[in-house]
């Protein structure tokens, strides 16, 4: 194309000279730029044109190879927020010092239902009603005609049940595989166990939780899926839980009680042998907890590791141990008896009348308040306070079963010189069971300060010394003759060397002061008292012996005779041999026939 | 004689209207239009159910509506693509005061429906959405004042277009519809583009749209999700793009089969924004293809076309509609396949939309208008030269 000239000056000048009008020369002129600027335009856009047309191709081309790169990858499955933390329902079994089985899982079904899958509800309702009593038909089938799409029938069903369900053949009734928690020994050691429930579950597995008891305090332990299912081992005795629930229980009723504990724990050790509470329950089955029910009624609460009582004169041995590891006295030293004693406005009494004054020994034999309270005067209230504290009498104990934290030891708000005397027998200082148990234990086993512990645990460390190895032999001649000559006569079982201490103390009113014939009767015996493994706890709530004229309430005549039978029972199942006491014949003796 | 006594028999100058328009028209984009309308329909009977569902109607609801809104946009094709350019333009001029005017008011008479962003007139029976018929008349609008400021001493039209263009993004922006405003934005951009601009320009321009965008990241937090979604390489699987990546590859090349899929269960714009997806899904990576050649072969081609045509208006007219229409699609199955951030946007003539399907139809109409087969001056010029030669 050739140049159009801005304006064709020439061609205007010389049809000037004509006499020609110019413009027509300039408008052709300006028509023609015009055109040829279109033409430029055109080219270029017909390059930008074809750039344009060739980037939407390359883009959506470009569509396409991604949209095949995609496609032809694996999908991912969705990932759902349920799914990323599996639920673990394997469980370790629990076993007791023997490996005997205390608790472990069954394989079990659970049964649920998606009305919307359901075929013929009414059906279904009806014989699910019959296969299951507990359920009703009107219920079930308001359940599956309304707007819900899952609901949950029976948490646990056994393999009969499920063959039965299998059988009403409703697509909409489904099965999801569940591991339920069994106690194969029923209420044996209940209050031990404690009991397991469901936790966070779905269909297809559903979490185990311990809610009580060991199940609980070792609930993480248990279900944690490295420790490859390695068994909880328990110090327990399954042979000695047994008897000595079939003995309390027995002496309960006999002794007309309300409620009976009992806990029996190896002195070296502080393992539990056996731990009872009753009344008790089936952790198969644990029943719900009664609003209506007094906490101490339950069957539900552990009496022996929440349970705190005033214990009585049992308290005593702790006064006279720490008076002897004093050197404030020894134990033929004579103590002022007269009574009663006035302190303030207190008076305090004895049972009987003891007379001027007797030895230490007789404090205890005869177990004396006053004494007691004398001899408390002389040790002071920082000292035992100081003594009771490091027996662990005065915190909750560490034992693992997940309620022992709740045994909480009520302890007298401002410790006076009064509280110091009422706490050397035994008042005004509440304990557990097994508080008292593992003080005995450290007192009597050497004078060597030992844990209660639930584990089974067959090399403790030895620990801190509470008493030297005298005082604590001192103390177990003390507690043989209470035995043999004093309080708890009921207590010796042949061969097997009984010591022991008892306690009787009025209930307290909840209305204020003390009832006057409801006790809570303590007998806590060591045995064998020379050479001591066992220290045995039994304690009756509200016993009532009631064979003579009037109705005997103290421990010496319910909580020991109960003891007795229970070590008689006991002791040879943990392998004790019964020491024989020479007999008259005894010894080299000429045979009468051979002289004749 | 006869002649002389009945008068002369009126002859037309041309040809019939209908068959001059069939010889003339672009029938390959005509056909790839309706090959993606019946695809929508095919698609809608899978994706629109559970939402039909959800919202009480019967399974096809929305599949009859597409058809009835199908067979509006099939008229306002025909209709348009028989306009002749100047035509176009007249009518194009008029229906952006109308349009524009509509899109300003929103504030005061539209709906958002509860989705946020007010973008919709109620109509009772539809609901029409202004910025959709916007896009076809903006575009008019826009080629002929551009087209105009190339006239000598012409107005300054390429100025004017710009203000105008800024104001209908400056609207969008506020809705908030950032993926429309870039439309407008973008079609303007290519239609100044081959109206002459100079490539510095363009550049700069370029370098503008990514610093707005910059901005707009970090002062919107709608805007910034997206990125943030976009940008971070593991796909949250319970997101719509992670659901949509999730049925392209379920999909594979032959799909899971008709009515199998279950994608359209668990995303909510199903049917409209991520309705490739899908297709990806029930008809496999096949059917995609088929979709993204159709769009491919409508816009290159027309573009091809366009590259023969003389005159400025309806070459930048017709440029920016096919870029418009072109980048859609483009953006839309962009996203589920993340190529790109995601963008709500619908797939023209396939998702489900009465406005968008008939405005889609007005666009497409006014562009099969433009690309048909004109004489384009090669005879006027010769004559012109002719003439000037003789002169």
């Amino acid at each position: 194309m050739s140049r159009v000239p801005l304006r064709p000056l020439a061609r205007i000048l010389s049809a000037r000279q004509k006499g020609e009008d110019h413009k027509a020369i300039e408008n052709e002129n300006i028509h023609q730029r015009m055109l040829a600027a279109r033409g430029r335009q055109r080219q270029m856009a017909e390059g930008r044109l074809l750039i344009a047309s060739i980037c939407f191709a390359v883009a959506f081309s470009a569509v396409g190879v991604k949209m095949f790169a995609l496609s032809s990858t694996e999908p991912r499955e969705p990932r759902t927020a349920s799914s990323a933390s599996k639920i673990y329902a394997q469980r370790a079994n629990i076993v007791d010092r023997n490996g005997r089985i205390l608790a472990t899982n069954l394989s079990t079904y659970s049964l649920y239902a998606q009305p919307h899958l359901m075929t013929d509800p009414e059906n279904s309702a009806v014989e699910l009603a019959t296969i299951f009593p507990d359920l009703g038909v009107e219920d079930l089938l308001e359940d599956f005609t309304g707007k819900r799409k899952f609901l949950w029938i029976k948490k646990k069903i056994s393999p009969e049940q499920k063959q039965r369900v299998h059988d009403i053949g409703d697509p909409g009734l489904l099965f999801g595989p569940r591991e339920m928690r069994l106690y194969p020994n029923g209420k044996l050691a209940a209050h031990v166990l404690g009991g397991a429930g469901f936790g966070r579950e779905d269909v297809h597995s559903a979490e185990v939780i311990g809610n009580a008891g060991v199940e609980r305090t070792f609930d993480a332990f248990l279900r944690d899926p490295a420790q490859e299912n390695a068994p909880l081992e328990l110090a327990i005795d399954l042979s000695v839980q047994d008897t000595a629930e079939r003995v309390l229980y027995g002496g309960m009723k006999l002794m007309n009680a309300k409620a009976a504990s009992s806990v029996l724990m190896d002195v070296k050790t502080g393992e539990i042998i056996s731990l009872v509470s009753l009344p008790d329950f089936d952790p198969n089955t644990r029943p719900n907890p009664k609003a209506t029910l007094d906490a101490a009624d339950n069957p539900l609460f552990n009496r022996a590791v929440q349970g705190v009582y005033e214990l009585g004169s049992t308290f005593k041995l702790f006064t006279i141990a720490q008076a002897l590891e004093l050197g404030l006295m020894n134990k033929n030293t004579m103590i002022p008896t007269r009574g009663p004693l006035v302190w303030g406005k207190f008076k305090i009494r004895d049972f009987h009348d003891y007379g001027a004054k007797l030895s230490v020994t007789d404090v205890l034999v005869k177990s004396s308040n006053i004494g007691t309270a004398k001899i408390a005067i002389d040790i002071g209230v920082k000292r035992q306070k100081e003594f009771l504290d490091s027996l662990g009498l005065l915190t909750a104990t560490p034992l693992e079963i997940s309620e022992a934290a709740g045994g909480r030891p009520q302890l007298p708000p401002n410790w006076s010189e009064l509280s110091a005397m009422t706490i050397s027998y035994g008042h005004g200082i509440a304990n557990s069971p097994v508080h008292l148990a593992a003080a005995y234990s450290s007192i009597l086993n050497g004078g060597y300060k030992v844990e209660p512990t639930i584990l089974k645990n067959p090399n403790p460390e030895r620990g801190e010394r509470v008493v030297s190895e005298q005082v604590s032999a001192t103390m177990r001649d003390l507690l043989r003759q209470v035995v043999v000559r004093g309080t708890a006569s009921f207590g010796e079982v042949a061969g097997y060397e009984v010591g022991g201490k008892t306690g009787t103390a009025d209930k307290p009113n909840p209305q204020g002061g003390y009832y006057e014939d409801k006790v809570i009767a303590t007998f806590a015996s060591v045995f064998p008292a020379s050479n001591p493994r066992y220290v045995l706890i039994v304690t009756l709530d509200e016993p009532s012996e009631n064979s003579g004229a009037k109705p005997r309430r103290t421990a010496g005549w319910t909580a020991v005779p109960v003891a007795a039978e229970m070590i008689r029972r006991i002791a040879p199942l943990v392998g004790l041999r019964p020491v024989i006491e020479p007999g008259p014949g005894f010894g080299i003796v000429q045979a009468k026939g051979s002289s004749q | 004689m006869t002649e002389m006594v009945y008068g002369t028999v009126h002859v037309r100058s041309g040809d019939p209207v209908l068959p001059r328009w069939w010889r003339t028209v672009d029938r390959w984009v005509l056909i790839s239009v309706l090959l993606l309308f019946g695809i929508g329909i095919l698609l809608g009977l899978a994706a629109s159910p559970p939402l039909a569902e959800k919202n009480g109607f019967d399974d096809f609801y929305y599949v009859k509506r597409q058809a009835f809104f199908g067979l509006l946009s099939f008229s306002a094709i025909l209709i348009c693509s028989m306009m002749p350019p100047t035509m176009i333009r007249r009518w194009g001029v008029i229906g952006f005061v109308f349009a524009f005017a509509a899109l300003a008011l929103l504030p005061v008479f539209g709906t958002g429906f509860g989705k946020g962003a007010v973008r919709w007139y109620s109509l009772g029976f539809a609901s029409v959405q202004p910025s959709e018929f916007l896009k076809p008349v903006f575009v008019v609008l826009m080629a002929w004042l551009i087209s105009a400021s190339h006239q000598i001493s012409g107005p300054p039209g390429k100025l004017l277009s710009f203000m105008f263009t800024l104001t209908v993004c400056a609207i969008l922006v506020t809705q908030p519809d950032f993926g429309q405003a870039l439309l407008f934005l973008f079609s303007w951009g290519a239609m100044y583009f081959i109206g002459g601009a100079s490539i510095v320009l363009l550049v700069v321009m370029a370098s503008t749209v990514v610093f707005a965008g910059t901005i707009a990241y970090q002062s919107s937090d709608h805007f910034a999700r997206r990125i943030d979604g976009f940008l971070n390489p593991e796909i949250d699987p319970r997101t719509q793009l992670g659901y949509a990546a999730n049925a392209i590859q379920e999909g594979g090349l032959f799909g899971v089969g008709v009515g199998e899929g279950s994608v359209k269960w668990s995303l909510p714009d199903a049917h409209t924004d991520f309705i490739i997806a899908v297709a990806a899904e029930e008809y496999g990576l096949i059917l995609v293809f088929l979709i993204i050649f159709l769009y491919m072969a409508i816009t290159v081609r027309s573009l091809l076309r366009l590259m023969r045509e003389r005159d400025m208006f309806a070459r930048l007219a017709g440029t920016g509609m096919v870029c418009l229409f072109g980048l859609q699609a483009f953006i839309n199955m962009g996203v589920a396949v993340r190529l790109l951030p995601a963008k709500g946007m619908t797939l023209p003539f396939v998702s489900y939309g009465g406005s968008s399907m008939v405005a889609s139809g007005i666009l497409v109409g006014c562009l099969l208008a433009l690309t048909r087969t004109r004489p384009q001056g090669e005879y006027e010029d010769i004559l012109q030269k002719d003439q000037h030669r003789h002169g």
